[in-house]
């Protein structure tokens, strides 16, 4: 691929949380960091954001997740993605998750979560990071 | 004779006065120029200057910031008067003291019961109840759609049964109670008044307060059901009831809360919110319903962030332009529909995730502005909430905040102290013109639900959400322990309550226990007639109480009404 391919993200809103500020925040800073950004809007469920995924064909799935479910709705993305044979896409991140349930989380194969505080710059540089060390040639 | 020569005398005087007044002024203006002269000469310290809310502050306010100002009279008078600046009540703190109302729900409604008697155990006045995504939703807890999120971030209520639970051994005659739900608010709400009946408590005598409030959650907050008309029209239904059944009961919040946890300005809050209002009051009119007979119960509710003094001229500005509307534009007689009652929150977006317990004391400062804003009731934010929901712990100490507040600080002594501060009245006046300038503007976009249906609320919030972002980032807006002041490796050293996944389980089996038990003849006839009534024009608060008292379930009714509503589609962007 060339070098100039941009990054696809897919920012997403799984489940009942409706709490889309963060979201937006970060697919906008995403965006201005010069990558394809696709939002999903409100209330998806894992069916919903694995198949925009696919079609789409992203690179990075986002997830922005405040409601507590994060236990849920992270490993059925996941499970999802791998059953789609989309297992190569990087699902990472953020929200109201504790730092054990994070750790957790990460060991299920799921990218880096980031919490509360968090500086968009340091999202970005993550995904750039796992760009730079994935992308299929 | 003699009372016209009295009558000259004092205009002469007036005129002596006026010219005194203008000279002092004149005196001002020349000594204020030398003062910014050497103000301006020693440079300022590298922070910004502007507020939170982007809001350009100058060092020093004096009378001259005010002079434009009407005078004393009109637009700041004595509390309780018109237009109520300086607070709704004649009396304020001195007779009674702000409710502490501290928003609580986890887990199921056994649980959370529990909580609620350890809270008014510990002193709570009244109750506050927060509800889990899948009922803020209007999904029952065993809809696949609930997978993951039952009783996670509140309490989980699918039917009258779950409510009678909730309220178990809490006397509904005796604690007001407010409930934190929009979309089925309706029925959520017949689930309460159905339940106080289980108690033998009829509805004329229910104190509380539902927040109710729609055109927010399209705005902010995005716990939606239906589209914009259908769910005012409930809206409207449940002043119509409110207004003969349950005249003590508040029912609506006209929330700016989430408003501003979204992102934005305290103007924009300020703005919105009163916008909202003035929405529901058209819309009961143009329902037929007398302005007198519905305004004194409509309620509201709002933020308290880090910037102190916006947030006491913001709560001030609100009473007063909310007066003036009231009033002027919507020939409202009574002044108990003048009146502007409001809830408050601290700001949950302002703690942070470092150092959690510095977040006690922005809780603290918050809780102060609160108070000198002149607030009726006030939910204190736990230390741990960026994490979890809050322990038991975090809890107690954020109401003992408000109870030092209340009982040590003396502020309660006298009404809005702040009132006649040169730069607390000036801030109260900018924050007016600010938000009658949004009104001219949501106006010319043709009102509130078109500016909904383009996505202008959202996009104005998440900008400004975006700036506030930049700034931190950039390091110009210190965040004590996060962009300044960090500590070694950052990690986070806090207990936090954690919900048991079994609590989906026990909701399951209780529904299908619910279930097997109702007359299942009673709910179809109920769920029925309720379709039936949402295609006509009758009240449908009736309708849903007939299906409440049936044992139908939330997501039974929601659907029921769905089929002839439908749901509502966000405009999507960022």
């Amino acid at each position: 691929m060339s070098e100039n391919r941009k990054i696809r993200v897919l920012v997403a809103k799984p489940g009942l949380d409706g709490h889309d500020r963060g979201a937006k925040v970060i697919a906008a800073a995403f965006r201005d960091a010069g990558f394809e950004v696709i939002y999903t809007g409100l209330h998806q469920t894992p069916e919903m954001i694995v198949n925009a995924a696919v079609q789409e064909d992203v690179d990075v799935v986002a997830m922005s997740i405040l409601s507590g479910a994060h236990m849920t709705l992270f490993p059925r993305v996941k499970a999802l993605l791998d059953e789609a044979g989309a297992d190569h896409v990087l699902l990472t991140g953020g929200g109201i998750i504790p730092e054990e349930d994070a750790a957790v989380l990460e060991g299920q194969g799921i990218g880096r979560l980031f919490g509360p505080g968090t500086s968009t710059e340091d999202a970005i540089a993550y995904v750039r990071d796992w760009f730079a060390q994935h992308e299929p040639v | 004779m003699s009372t016209i020569e009295e009558d000259v005398t004092t205009t002469r005087d007036l005129a002596a006065l006026v010219r005194e007044r203008e000279e002092e002024l004149a005196e001002l203006k020349v000594r204020l120029r030398e003062w910014e002269d050497a103000f301006g000469a020693i440079p300022a310290r590298d922070a910004l200057f502007t507020n939170i809310s982007g809001r350009e502050v100058k060092a020093l306010y004096t009378p001259l910031d005010r002079v434009e100002a009407e005078g004393y009279g009109e637009g700041v008078g004595l509390p309780g008067e018109f237009p109520f600046t300086r607070g709704p009540y004649t009396t304020m703190y001195r007779t009674r003291l702000w409710t502490m109302r501290q928003f609580a729900g986890f887990a199921t409604a056994e649980e959370t019961n529990q909580r609620y008697k350890y809270l008014l155990k510990h002193g709570q006045t009244g109750l506050s109840v927060a509800f889990d995504f899948p009922t803020l939703m209007g999904y029952d807890s065993d809809h696949p759609r609930s997978l993951g999120e039952v009783g996670v971030c509140g309490v989980a209520i699918s039917s009258l049964a779950d409510m009678e639970t909730l309220f178990d051994g809490i006397p509904l005659d005796q604690v007001s109670v407010s409930m934190t739900i929009n979309g089925p608010a309706i029925i959520l709400f017949c689930f309460y008044v159905a339940a106080a009946e289980k108690q033998g408590v009829s509805a004329d005598i229910l104190r509380g307060t539902v927040q109710n409030d729609i055109l927010k959650e399209y705005q902010a907050q995005h716990a939606w059901i239906f589209p914009p008309e259908p769910a005012l029209r409930c809206i409207v239904d449940m002043f119509s009831w409110c207004s003969t059944h349950a005249p003590k009961y508040n029912p609506i919040s006209i929330s700016g809360y989430h408003i501003r946890e979204a992102g934005a300005t305290a103007a924009q809050e300020l703005a919105f919110t009163l916008r909202n209002g003035f929405e529901y009051v058209e819309r009961g009119i143009a329902a037929g319903l007398d302005v007198d007979s519905f305004a004194p119960r409509l309620s509201f509710f709002f933020d308290v962030h880090n910037d102190f003094f916006e947030e006491i001229a913001k709560l001030r500005a609100a009473r007063r332009i909310w007066a003036r509307g009231m009033r002027d534009r919507y020939g409202a007689k009574s002044p108990e529909s003048w009146r502007l009652r409001t809830h408050a929150q601290t700001a949950g977006v302002s703690l942070t995730a470092q150092q959690p317990e510095n977040n006690i004391v922005r809780v603290a400062y918050q809780a102060l502005a609160a108070a000198l804003g002149g607030t009726q009731s006030l939910h204190t934010n736990s230390m741990d909430e960026t994490l979890a929901l809050p322990t038991e712990k975090a809890v107690r100490i954020a109401l003992r905040t408000q109870q030092v507040l209340a009982y040590e600080s003396g502020v309660t002594n006298t009404i809005d102290p702040l009132a006649g501060s040169y730069f607390v009245e000036s801030l109260t006046d900018e924050l007016e013109r600010d938000a009658l300038a949004l009104f001219r503007e949501i106006d010319d976009l043709g009102g509130v639900v078109p500016a909904i249906e383009t996505g202008w609320f959202q996009q104005e919030i998440a900008s400004a959400a975006m700036r506030q972002q930049r700034e931190i980032e950039a390091g110009e807006r210190v965040v004590v322990g996060v962009n300044d002041f960090e500590e070694g490796s950052g990690k986070i050293e806090i207990d936090v309550l954690r919900i048991d996944a079994s609590v989906e389980e026990k909701q399951r089996s209780r529904m299908a226990e619910l279930r097997q038990r109702r007359d299942a003849a009673e709910v179809e006839r109920t769920l029925t007639a309720l379709t039936e009534a949402c295609r006509g024009h009758e009240n449908l608060v009736p309708r849903i109480l007939d299906c409440a008292r049936a044992y139908c379930t939330l997501y039974e009714i929601r659907h029921a009404m769905e089929e002839i509503f439908g749901s509502y589609k966000e405009p999507v962007f960022f």
